[in-house]
């Protein structure tokens, strides 16, 4: 039906998505803040990294790292001063940091303003693009896993508290965003060599929205989720590329959906392991036993 | 100077339309504590329904604007129920709603570009197009208009809210919902009031902006001027939202004649980054742990 060169193409764009997926999640997800500005990191790390590799020759990537680490950069001087602003405040703070850096971009006649940036060289393929996507899957685990991805979690859930029991709750916040600036950042970086020219129209308020509903999709809290989200809502658009004009409509109302019905995603909270699998294999032995474990999932769900 | 008073009135015309916008937004902040980041879709559907109203009642423009704003608001109480009631009644975070809003503003914005189509329309020419003069300073009609409708329509509101027993209502809720419920105000039906009051003035906002530039699904994109105005005058202060509207509209006319053109979206959301860390609860805002 789709050649191969097609398909990678998209499975490229899916390794893209979840980078910037992957960072937002930990941002999100696990500590609970909401960023509207996403795309403004994006934009900071494909910039960065195709004026690294067009007019400085560096390496391809080195200049991916670089993009990320500026747009980290560009997240700790934000960070600095927003992260100390409530619920909705930090939200409008983002969303007016990521317009802010893509009109700076617009006006920036350096890298070629509003009309974009071309001749990027295209050195992103599937192949780094996986590797890329092992290495921050598995750093974003071991980070979950340990102490502090348990703290991230602890100031999502109740951050009077964590603050009483001594967790540094600004600090955590701002590694977070930091952590989640850099994912961005690098994902920024591939799309700018995968795609070979940047413009900052590409980099609206809307690529943020976009980003943020994969993960709500996949689900708040969980890895697996991200991932499951960034597969599903990056290759339904292109399954769905006759009914493109109507696709953003079913986008639109399946967010809605989900929150009212199912406000955790697909997957909230739950992780693929080895141990889960065998443990479900285990119990799903007998019909009565899955049974009881749908049943039982029913019933967390709603909780 | 006559540079200085055509840039100033420019900006308080554009910034009346700001307000409107602002404080249909700061209403829904002020009761459920959340951004109703959909309100962007409210204004552009107004913007739509005052278009065909005024194809259907040629003559009526009035009339078009009294469609426009009972359209926006019908749609902003439906978009109520549908979006943010279930999640009410739950008891969910805010973080919810915003994701709700954004889901509903994606679905709003989208509809129109697949049922109307992505295209630019253009009101009818209603008013003369000749502008008042005074020495060297011009004025169109439709600037001075915006902002006499504007301004009525700010006033119908204070009255609302100032004098009538729903406005006390909302007063009480805003200060406190779960204590006025105790107290016997039907919160659900002050939830539906404020819904429906913010979408009209929504309408009319979306129909006089379309009015002067033009409609396009995009339009709802300018309401991310009315939450820098909001943030500006305070989130969930109505006066606030009307003082941080004009500022705002003064502060990008005259940030385009003095600097230069381009940059005046850059200054605006510069200027909100800055009064955020500076002065988080804005100008007027109330300095409170919950609403900060």
């Amino acid at each position: 039906m789709f050649s191969w060169f097609y398909i990678e193409g998209i499975l490229i764009l899916v390794g893209i998505n979840l980078m910037v997926v992957l960072g937002l999640s930990l941002l999100t997800g696990f500590t609970g803040l909401f960023s509207f500005g996403h795309a403004g990191f994006m934009a900071i790390g494909a910039y960065v990294s195709a004026i690294c590799t067009m007019n400085y020759g560096i390496p391809f990537y080195v200049a991916v790292l670089i993009g990320g680490i500026a747009a980290m950069l560009a997240s700790l001087f934000i960070g600095y001063f927003t992260l100390n602003l409530k619920g909705d405040y930090f939200c409008i703070a983002t969303l007016g940091f990521g317009e802010a850096v893509r009109l700076i971009f617009d006006n920036l006649q350096y890298v070629g303003g509003a009309r974009g940036l071309p001749g990027i060289p295209l050195d992103t393929n599937l192949t780094n693009v996986i590797v890329i996507n092992i290495i921050a899957i598995s750093a974003m685990a071991f980070l979950i896993k340990s102490r502090h991805g348990r703290n991230m979690i602890a100031v999502r859930e109740e951050e009077l508290a964590s603050q009483a029991i001594g967790i540094n709750v600004f600090s955590y916040k701002m590694t977070a965003l930091a952590i989640s600036a850099l994912y961005a950042g690098i994902g920024g970086a591939l799309w700018a060599h995968y795609l070979g020219f940047i413009q900052p129209l590409m980099f609206q308020l809307t690529k943020s929205t976009e980003m943020t509903i994969m993960v709500i999709f996949g689900g708040l809290g969980s890895i697996t989720g991200s991932v499951v989200g960034a597969f599903v809502l990056t290759f339904l658009p292109e399954l769905l590329r006759e009914f493109a004009q109507w696709r953003l409509v079913v986008y639109g109302a399946a967010v809605i959906i989900i929150m009212i019905t199912r406000p955790q995603g697909m997957l909230g909270g739950m992780e693929f392991s080895i141990k889960g699998i065998i443990r479900f294999f285990r119990r799903g032995g007998s019909k009565k036993a899955k049974d009881t474990v749908n049943a039982a999932e029913k019933g967390g769900a709603q909780g | 100077m006559s540079v200085f008073l055509q840039q100033l009135i420019n900006g308080l015309s554009i910034g009346s339309i700001y307000a409107l916008m602002a404080v249909g937004y700061s209403l829904v902040y002020s009761i459920l504590n959340f951004s109703n980041f959909a309100h962007g879709g409210v204004i552009m559907l107004g913007a739509y329904i005052g278009l065909y109203a005024l194809h259907l009642l040629p003559n009526s423009f009035l009339g078009a604007l009294v469609i426009a704003a009972f359209g926006a608001g019908l749609i902003a109480v439906v978009l109520e129920k549908v979006a943010y009631s279930p999640l009410r009644k739950r008891n969910a975070p805010s973080l919810y709603f915003i994701i709700s809003a954004m889901g509903a503003s994606i679905f709003l914005e989208n509809l129109v570009i697949a049922t109307i189509g992505p295209t630019f329309k253009t009101y009818p020419q209603i008013f003369n197009p000749v502008p008042f003069t005074f020495g060297n300073i011009s004025v169109s009609r439709i600037d001075v208009l915006m902002f006499v409708i504007a301004a009525i329509s700010l006033a119908i509101l204070v009255f609302i809210i100032e004098k009538t027993k729903v406005g006390l209502a909302i007063r009480a809720c805003s200060y406190s919902s779960r204590g006025s419920n105790l107290m016997g105000v039907n919160v659900n039906r002050i939830i539906f009031v404020i819904f429906l009051l913010g979408g009209m003035l929504a309408g009319v906002a979306g129909m006089l902006f379309g009015m002067k530039y033009t409609v396009y699904p995009q339009i709802g994109v300018i309401t991310n001027k009315s939450f820098i105005a909001a943030v500006f005058g305070g989130l969930g202060s109505l006066p606030g939202a009307v003082v941080g509207s004009l500022l705002l509209g003064l502060i990008e006319t005259l940030s385009s004649a003095y600097i230069a053109s381009q940059y005046r979206d850059l200054i605006a959301f510069t200027l909100l980054i800055v009064v955020l860390v500076i002065r988080p609860s804005g100008i007027m805002g109330k300095i409170t742990e919950d609403k900060a």
